[in-house]
């Protein structure tokens, strides 16, 4: 009796000296590494993005755009993004700009060009549609790495496994999330919301991966809504980092007159 | 230390479970390869052509004796052609229409009135750091009022919407040159129109109104003549706005010297409608509050020499504007704006009235709320939009429900419909306009 538990007790010891503090120490690691390499590589960014959205009857709907990103430092924190439309037709030259605060609400503004108009725009839900695809805000975004509680479910060759469970959960749809990010790059390849029954509710998946200035970047990948059936695949192209974007570029005055040099 | 071991074993016990979902790795992260860095210059044109096709009809919901019974029947077609040169940007805009409803076509740019509707042809060049110049038929807009205007005296056209053509038709464009300075943290807009540009207000032309001088409505048979002050560089019109943020807060002061944009004045020997001058100061600001935007503006409107002992010219007047807007639900954002129209030398005002002449209040007080939903991935869109005067005791009310069946293929109709107690209030005196619409535009 007395050895088993000793032994037990050794064996937690191995466990609580070794494997299991890796565990709890290093899951934060991961998911501060995964959320430098999907939203802050490089000083700024530049992409131009095709999205296709494709409803549960395979009807498709085409978006395209050039996104412009800044970093306000290298804490990966705070960011400005300058998105310029340029299909569908109608909303062509429409700019969609946005400052990211980590202590309050993002700032907006939308600039209709056919009136000449600023508009600046309330805040919304961040877990809405981003202009009508199956992607939210916070997917384009990136979701604060402290909203939720992170455990790191399972490590082999290829992934960290990591739950994230939202601290409130009021303020979002799902229960929980899974991602599967990937050793190497730290690029999340999946990842799987589940509601409160621990059904699959959507699911991110990164569908190709190109190398841009030194940064594993994705290219190409789809949110699938498993509830309504329906799915956007993103695709990146002309992507750079390290552009030198100056930050009088997220102002009102490129609201009124677009950056050409930047959005070609 | 126990319980860290007994939870590290029930991980690896539930690890194990997931092992078995299979994950593949997205093309190229096995193997990582450079992105090919092509061009994608799929440059077919020398410039940028854009624009759309539509048709847009509406009716009356009443009849109006002195209007036809269609408020529009229109096919449009709008093209947009930019080319963007190393240090210089062209822009043209131009709509080519045809409305059965008014049966006068001769083209009249300024009036809007005609076969074609020119609403941007400028250049935009930066000849210093600090400084972008737009100059050339353009659309202007500043301020913070949602549909209400106080410092943004460019020109609008109140035909347009109230009869359901699409909100950027509200602004009628202006021939200008616009300065734009920017020092910083300071910037600086000066507008100057070298001739005066009116509203595209209502005239009776499309839209009957009420005429207090003969004390009831005018329509088609008998618009308004205007005596428009129309002398390049001397009925000239200058558009000041210096602005800043502090923190997440837009900050602005405006300044404009030119004349009343739509009749507010008559003369006595002729009767015909004038543009007395006008000079306005004011300051504005906007920014977040709570989960919103909340924003306030005002305006000190300086009418003409002598105004508050005439008749027949527009007194002083105050103006206020107070809004907040936010999102209240999912898709679902709100808003609420209070505005108020003051004429400041009231006594004067009713004592310079002729006998009989209908009185205004010293205040005029306007509530809005506008509703705006997105259904269908954001394909429907449902709008409403309320203007209420407790003051005039009328409205306006304004309905619009947009489809796109397609990316480039939309579908709306919507309402414009108006009410009051008395024929000659704001709102009140367009109650035969009430109307709707339906228009199918093709996007390219």
């Amino acid at each position: 009796m007395t050895y088993l538990f000793k032994a037990l007790l050794v064996l937690s010891v191995f466990w609580a000296g070794s494997a299991s503090p890796a565990l709890a120490l290093d899951v934060m690691e991961v998911v501060k590494k995964a959320n430098h390499v999907s939203y802050y590589k490089g000083d700024d960014g530049r992409a131009k993005v095709n999205m296709r959205i494709i409803d549960d009857q395979g009807r498709e709907r085409l978006r395209e755009f050039v996104i412009l990103r800044k970093d306000n430092d290298q804490t990966d924190g705070g960011q400005k993004f300058y998105v310029y439309f340029n299909k569908p037709a109608d909303v062509k030259k429409m700019v969609f700009m946005v400052i990211k605060n980590m202590d309050r609400d993002d700032d907006r503004w939308l600039y209709l060009p056919a009136l000449d108009l600023v508009k600046r725009i309330a805040a919304s839900d961040e877990r809405t549609s981003f202009v009508g695809s199956h992607f939210y805000y916070e997917d384009v975004s990136g979701r604060g790495i402290n909203e939720d509680n992170h455990v790191l479910v399972e490590e082999n060759d290829n992934f960290y496994v990591v739950k994230s469970t939202p601290k409130d959960p009021k303020s979002v749809e799902f229960s929980s999330y899974k991602s599967w990010i990937h050793k190497a790059t730290f690029l999340p390849v999946k990842t799987e919301y589940y509601d409160d029954q621990g059904q699959k509710i959507r699911s991110y998946t990164a569908l190709k991966v190109e190398v841009v200035s030194g940064h594993p970047t994705v290219t190409s990948a789809s949110m699938e809504d498993h509830r309504s059936g329906g799915k956007t695949v993103m695709n990146y192209s002309a992507v750079k980092y390290d552009v030198g974007l100056p930050d009088k570029i997220f102002s009102e005055r490129y609201l009124r007159k677009a950056p050409i040099k930047y959005l070609r | 230390m126990i319980l860290r071991g007994i939870t590290a074993l029930l991980l690896l016990i539930f690890s194990q479970n997931i092992r078995a979902q299979e994950i593949l790795l997205p093309e190229g992260l096995s193997d990582l390869s450079t992105m090919s860095q092509e061009d994608d210059a799929e440059q077919g044109l020398p410039f940028d052509l854009s624009g759309f096709l539509e048709s847009r009809i509406g009716t009356r919901l009443q009849s109006d004796a002195l209007q036809k019974q269609m408020s529009l029947g229109e096919m449009r077609l709008q093209i947009d052609i930019e080319k963007a040169l190393e240090k210089l940007t062209i822009n043209f805009v131009s709509d080519f229409l045809y409305d059965p409803v008014l049966n006068d076509h001769s083209v009249d740019l300024e009036k809007g009135q005609g076969f074609v509707d020119i609403r941007k042809a400028n250049i935009t060049f930066s000849p210093m750091d600090f400084l972008d110049v737009k100059m050339g038929r353009q659309v202007l807009t500043w301020g913070t009022g949602d549909l209400i205007f106080i410092n943004d005296l460019f020109p609008k056209d109140w035909n347009s919407f109230f009869i359901g053509r699409d909100d950027e038709y509200l602004k009628a464009p202006s021939d200008a040159i616009k300065t734009a300075f920017f020092f910083g943290d300071l910037n600086l807009d000066i507008i100057y129109m070298p001739r005066f540009d009116a509203d595209r207000f209502i005239d009776g032309t499309r839209i009957s109104f009420y005429d207090r001088g003969t004390g009831g409505p005018r329509g088609r048979a008998n618009p308004v003549i205007d005596d428009r002050p129309d002398g390049w560089f001397e009925n000239d019109e200058l558009a000041a706005r210096l602005y800043r943020s502090f923190g997440a807060i837009e900050t602005a002061a405006y300044y404009y010297s030119g004349y009343w944009k739509s009749p507010a004045g008559q003369d006595m020997a002729t009767g015909n409608a004038t543009f007395p001058k006008l000079q306005t100061f004011g300051v504005s600001a906007r920014g977040p509050i709570s989960k919103g935007i909340a924003t306030i503006e005002v305006g000190y409107y300086k009418s003409e020499a002598g105004s508050a002992l005439n008749p027949l010219v527009r007194n002083d007047e105050f103006r206020f504007l107070v809004g907040y807007e936010q999102e209240v639900a999912a898709e679902l954002t709100g808003s609420v704006q209070y505005y108020l129209e003051r004429k400041l030398s009231y006594d004067d005002y009713l004592a310079s009235l002729p006998v009989g002449a209908i009185k205004d209040r010293q205040n005029r007080h306007i509530f809005t709320i506008r509703l705006t939903k997105l259904l269908m991935q954001q394909n429907l869109r449902l709008g409403l939009f309320n203007f209420y005067s407790p003051s005039d005791k009328d409205g306006y009310l304004r309905l619009k429900a947009s489809y796109k069946i397609r990316d480039n293929l939309k579908i709306e109709a919507g309402g414009n419909i108006f009410y009051g107690q008395v024929d000659h209030s704001f709102f009140g005196q367009f109650k035969d306009t009430s109307n709707i619409f339906t228009a199918l535009q093709y996007s390219f």
